[in-house]
């Protein structure tokens, strides 16, 4: 049997899937995302059985499943526990242009760590348990990027 | 664990583009080349189980637009999303309740979509997915975690691309076969530090299939069965920042398992070969230290030492691994396929010799949040 490929232009059909949502954001999420915008405070909750300070904040203890405590006032600047610098581009996801990265960063008095991104940073200054600050949105709307990104504590070993 | 077989496998030809061929085509495939593989037709299948992601098809139900490929009419279906080794768990415990055999297949063709996309969406859409995190950078992370705190070399790391892709000449269904030195990946561009180009797994179509049969059904089937003799599977924190990305504690705890089930209190005196999730090459290196082949932080010099070649001591990804071939969801089936293969003799120009006991592990979720491990053998 011929291959049909070789006569043939194979068709395909062009589509683009775009769906709107309205994702709740709970109890905590709403909480948390109010004093982000209203207030440029990170909180998180307080596990009372395992003493573990959960950022972002969550209602109940995943490892024990006990209620958590609300809310753990938390500071603006934190460790950073891994990172990475993205080399891709990957329009529309990349919320920033130029340099920036991806990190893990651990807020003083928090026990988890969470994701955020990096910027204002040297090639080569990023390193595993440097310390990073918040850098906040003028315009903030309750979401994660009312924090534009994390950068380098300057003058800080 | 009673008796279980995995009678006949089929694998399509994985490739970047499988531009003429339909998910639907490469299930069809799959699937009848397990069949033949097995000596039965669809008729001698009970009941059949199907894999594949709604987000990478871009249909809600995917698994429902490829029922009429694997001959599903009349029969009982369900469907797993997820990596195959789950999904090929499940088909082992529909066998253990009392079906005869079951057909398993899983497809993907990561051509048809945009991969960044489509992996940036497991993400939280609350907390992490706006802010562009995507399959890469989110293993970068955990790469950078992993090699900081065991020392390990982006070297190391490369040496497993060199290897697998070397594996890939060997393997005629393998995507990638390169002949490749560790300062070719070295030389490779970023993606996201410490990550380089070729680390990475490429994207791939691809489908897969097996038929997995009770030991009074395997009786009758002409080709040699492959007894499964452990399946462990566990899972960790959905939250990068909930874990230690450097930590193995889901597969260590699917390993116990497997290896329980197994009989195995020594992996690397017990295991004759392992095709372990290599998609980023760091993950084969933390797979073989949550497998017990080493000790934490092993791995690098382990691989660098030449044992985990096809002619060392335990050769890791004789396929080549996912690395050569990535039809994401199908990876793990065909590291299953290629142990069944092995323990066969049946590998052609791959074949390690005498492989009594093969390991098999896939991952499910980002950084490997949900892992899977098999343990087959050539007795029942």
């Amino acid at each position: 049997m011929d291959d049909w490929r070789e006569s043939q232009e194979i068709l395909v059909m062009d589509g683009r899937i775009k769906v709107p949502y309205t994702w709740s954001a709970g109890e905590v999420g709403t909480s948390y995302l109010e004093a982000l915008r209203d207030e440029k405070r990170f909180l998180g909750t307080r596990c009372p059985n395992c003493d573990i300070v959960y950022h972002v904040p969550r209602m109940h203890c995943p490892d024990c499943f006990t209620e958590c405590e609300r809310y753990v006032e938390l500071a603006g600047q934190g460790e950073l526990v891994t990172w990475t610098v993205a080399r891709r581009h990957y329009p529309p996801l990349s919320p920033l242009g130029g340099r920036f990265g991806y990190g893990v960063i651990k807020l003083d008095g928090a026990d988890t760590g969470f994701l955020h991104l990096l910027a204002e940073f040297e090639e080569g200054e990023l390193v595993t348990g440097g310390r990073v600050e918040a850098v906040f949105a003028d315009e903030r709307e309750g979401s994660m990027l009312d924090v534009k990104y994390f950068r380098p504590v300057k003058g800080v070993e | 664990m009673e008796p279980v077989a995995i009678v006949g496998v089929g694998m399509t030809e994985v490739k970047r583009e499988r531009a003429a061929d339909t998910v639907a085509d490469l299930v069809f495939e799959a699937c009848t080349k397990a069949l033949a593989d097995s000596g039965m037709g669809i008729d001698d299948i009970d009941i059949v189980l199907t894999g594949s992601n709604d987000f990478f098809d871009g249909r809600t139900i995917s698994s429902m637009a490829v029922m009429d490929a694997c001959g599903s009419y009349d029969k009982n279906v369900s469907t797993v999303e997820g990596d195959g080794t789950f999904g090929a768990a499940h088909a082992v415990m529909r066998v253990l309740a009392g079906w005869g055999t079951c057909l398993y297949c899983v497809h993907h063709k990561g051509s048809e979509s945009v991969m960044p996309l489509i992996t940036n969406a497991m993400f939280d859409p609350l907390y992490e997915r706006f802010l562009g995190i995507e399959a890469v950078t989110a293993s970068a992370l955990q790469a950078r975690a992993y090699m900081d705190r065991y020392g390990v070399t982006e070297q190391q790391c490369a040496a497993v691309s060199v290897k697998n892709h070397g594996n890939a000449r060997l393997n005629p269904v393998a995507q990638m076969p390169l002949e490749i030195t560790v300062d070719d990946v070295m030389a490779s561009p970023y993606l996201a530090d410490p990550i380089k180009l070729l680390d990475c797994g490429p994207i791939s179509d691809g489908a897969s299939a097996v038929v997995i049969a009770s030991a009074d059904r395997a009786k009758d089937v002409s080709g040699r069965p492959v007894w499964v003799k452990g399946i462990g599977y566990s899972c960790d924190a959905f939250h990068l920042g909930d874990r230690d990305l450097s930590k193995v504690d889901a597969l260590q705890a699917a390993a116990k398992k497997a290896y329980g089930d197994a009989g195995i209190t020594d992996p690397s005196g017990q295991v004759d070969l392992a095709e372990v999730n290599d998609a980023f090459s760091y993950m084969e290196l933390m797979s073989l230290e949550g497998l017990g082949f080493c000790e934490r932080g092993g791995a690098g010099a382990l691989t660098e030492s030449g044992a985990t070649a096809l002619g060392g001591k335990l050769p890791v990804n004789a396929s080549g691994g996912c690395i050569s071939s990535n039809p994401v969801l199908v990876t793990g089936l065909n590291s299953i396929i290629e142990c069944v293969l092995q323990v066969r003799g049946d590998a052609g120009d791959h074949q390690v010799e005498g492989v009594g006991t093969a390991v098999a592990q896939g991952v499910n979720g980002p950084c490997g949040q949900s892992q899977c491990v098999w343990v087959l053998g050539g007795d029942a």
